[in-house]
């Protein structure tokens, strides 16, 4: 009776300051994969933190209507175009959120720059959606395949592995991948002595692992993700290619990967995210409410990219007071970033978001205390030194 | 030293064991259909989903039950398949009598459905499963590294292949299966009990995709979908044997399995396809496939 009560209170209280305001509706889709290998890592995860986000802003409170809806892409280009189409042209969607899968993503990018409307990036790699494919309309949130090589990448040629062989997934991704780790390896001044283009999704990498170890590479870049990662490190790990000293550099590799690894497998692996949930206090809180409301699991960095991001678009039509498209844009780009995630940060001219990158290490099985205790941190990268400098960028966005 | 087409022989040797390994899987998943196929008319588009499960009744024997890899590889077959008996009763009898399309749609809607369960509860990523302690380790060939669980799954697959080969073609229990498969009112006639033999056929076929399961579970990625990557490529290993017949499903996926290893070698783009290539050339050539009946 008493929460009856409350309830009602409070419904009343925001129908109020609902009134009161003029009231801004937007409406944002969630793409991503749903059913397929990437669903843990985004799923409906990434819509749960979506709605957290709306949650934390209080958003009704400040007379702003938020309506959110998700739909599965399932990793194809043309089914993630006809969903951005049917969603911008006839459901009045006013952003994209999240969108893993680089080929994918780089189509919504452009749909999204053609009908003037947002995207922001959570879950897709490929640094060319600030490179040569940028746009006026989306920001790269998370990650990329150049922060990607950077890290794991330069942590592993300064270590001595200086040549290099890469098992590419055969799709956007995978080259984008092996084309800006191979740049670093050889800034770094190793070399890359070969490279297999793999079909995706793959199962059986052992063919490929067995060219790997015929190349003598001190280490086996694994310029893939999801599945065809897990199947790699499996496999690898079997065909003693570890075991004979060559080292496996997993350029990819979520906190779901380990968790389906399992550390026995995936101990001693050497990684790069832009969030562990047991960074601080503020990622804990944060990925402990998480996970109550998906079933246990801790969010992945793409998950708790597409909160910060969310965050970072309402703010912006709170401060814009309206939700053009231009004015939002030119304000999230203006406006400092800031959330208990990702700290703080900045988002780029060519729609770079920019935060600290994480270099960690897989944990022996022993070291582990609790479930999801994975990574031990082994360096931080600083925003400037993990992205792409304008300086380089072949955006023509950035004015040189 | 000589090179064969640009590869040392070294190299070559590796990759064509290696698609004998997984030729292995081919055999015994497109045995599991060529069976169900030859009595039962149905093409068995759950296989795929039944391989998934094999693999995942493993995990759980170990993560519930502390049951080790050795008693799953019995067990599971035997709950998959017990599972494949319900649904032989409960849906496929019903449509026995119809066109072979409604057991195709039937089955791809079940094999949808399953793998839509365990991924609401087990996620898409998937979840590990270690190799027994007994396989862990290799031999070196000298030409490459055989890891001995690798070995162990060629072995075990021709066994299984040879031994259920053995039953159809060579036992009295087999004359029975042909029997009700080239004429089942007559062979019901003479007092057997052909709807029996129609449940227990699937029943095993079902196993046969469970054990291919468990084979799985530790160098693969146990996950819902990975029947369904793998269940397209079998079915074309299936038409290219011909359909329903067992020695041909036999050496056709480990004939396949050795093209695509080398497709892996001179051009891995194409390592995907390659199978389908094959596929639509035997089709154009010998309809019926390499080892099948005109009808």
């Amino acid at each position: 009776m008493k929460t009856t009560a409350l309830l009602l209170g409070t419904a009343l209280a925001a129908l109020a300051a609902g009134a009161a305001q003029a009231q801004t509706s937007v409406k944002v889709g969630v793409m991503n994969d749903r059913s397929g290998l990437y669903a843990d890592l985004s799923g409906e995860g990434s819509v749960i933190a979506a709605r957290m986000a709306v949650e934390d802003f209080k958003a009704a409170e400040k007379g702003i209507k938020v309506e959110i809806v998700s739909a599965d892409h399932q990793n194809k280009p043309d089914v993630g175009s006809t969903i951005a189409r049917q969603w911008y042209d006839q459901d009045g969607v006013d952003a994209i959120l999240d969108v893993p899968t680089s080929s994918v993503a780089l189509a919504v990018n452009q749909i999204t720059k053609e009908k003037n409307k947002i995207h922001i990036n959570s879950g897709a790699a490929s640094s060319d959606l600030t490179g040569k494919a940028c746009s006026p309309n989306t920001i790269h949130w998370t990650y990329d395949t150049y922060a990607l090589a950077q890290g794991t990448g330069g942590a592993m040629v300064k270590a001595g592995g200086d040549s290099w062989f890469f098992m590419t997934a055969d799709y956007a991704f995978g080259h984008a991948l092996e084309r800006d780790t191979g740049a670093i390896v050889t800034k770094n001044g190793g070399k890359v002595v070969g490279a297999v283009r793999t079909p995706f999704p793959g199962t059986d990498f052992s063919s490929f692992l067995l060219q790997a170890q015929a190349s003598k590479a001190k280490v086996i870049g694994l310029a893939n993700a999801g599945g065809d990662t897990i199947n790699s490190i499996k496999q690898a790990g079997e065909f003693g290619i570890t075991s004979a000293g060559q080292k496996l550099a997993g350029l990819l590799v979520f906190i779901t990967d380990v968790h389906a690894l399992g550390l026995q497998t995936a101990q001693g692996l050497v990684l790069t995210e832009a969030f562990y949930w047991d960074n601080n206090d503020g990622t804990r809180a944060w990925s402990e409410r998480f996970a109550k409301a998906n079933g246990g699991k801790k969010p992945s960095m793409v998950q708790a990219g597409v909160y910060s991001g969310m965050l970072h678009y309402l703010k912006a039509i709170e401060a814009t007071k309206g939700k053009d498209p231009t004015a939002v844009m030119a304000k999230m780009k203006e406006m400092p970033t800031d959330d208990p995630l990702f700290g703080k940060g900045s988002v780029r001219a060519d729609g770079r978001k920019m935060h600290d990158m994480y270099l960690f290490e897989v944990k022996k099985p022993s070291e582990s205390k609790a479930p999801w205790d994975y990574y031990k941190q082994v360096a931080v990268l600083k925003a400037d030194d993990a992205f792409k400098p304008l300086s380089e960028s072949e955006c023509p966005l950035v004015k040189k | 030293m000589f090179e064969l087409l640009g590869i040392p022989p070294q190299a070559l040797f590796g990759q064509l064991l290696l698609g004998l390994i997984n030729g292995s899987f081919y055999a015994i998943l497109s045995l599991g259909l060529a069976v169900i196929f030859g009595l039962l008319n149905i093409i068995n588009f759950t296989h795929g989903a039944q391989y998934m499960m094999g693999a995942f009744v493993a995990w759980m024997c170990l993560n519930y039950l502390g049951v080790n890899y050795w008693a799953a590889l019995l067990l599971a077959p035997v709950i998959v398949g017990f599972t494949g008996v319900v649904i032989e009763r409960l849906f496929l009898s019903r449509i026995a009598h119809l066109d072979h399309l409604y057991g195709l749609l039937l089955t791809f809607g079940l094999a949808l459905i399953i793998q839509g369960l365990f991924r609401n509860q087990y996620g898409s990523s998937g979840l590990p499963y270690q190799i027994p302690d007994a396989l862990r380790g290799g031999y070196n060939l000298g030409f490459m590294f055989l890891p001995t669980y690798r070995a162990w799954v060629v072995v075990a697959s021709i066994a299984v292949c040879l031994a259920t080969w053995f039953m159809i073609e060579k036992t009295k229990l087999g004359a029975y299966l042909r029997a009700a498969t080239e004429n089942a009112t007559l062979t019901q006639a003479f007092g057997i009990n052909v709807p029996l033999l129609v449940t227990l056929t699937y029943g095993f076929g079902v196993a046969l995709a469970a054990f291919a399961g468990v084979l799985a579970a530790p160098i693969y990625s146990v996950n819902p979908n990975m029947g369904a990557d793998l269940i397209i490529v079998v079915f074309a290993v299936v038409v290219i044997g011909g359909m329903g017949s067992i020695m041909g499903a036999i050496v056709t996926g480990f004939s396949l399995g050795l093209v695509e290893g080398l497709t892996k070698v001179f051009y891995p783009e194409a390592s995907a396809t390659v199978i389908f290539i094959i596929m639509v050339l035997v089709l154009l050539v010998k309809p019926a496939g390499l080892f099948g009946r005109a009808a």
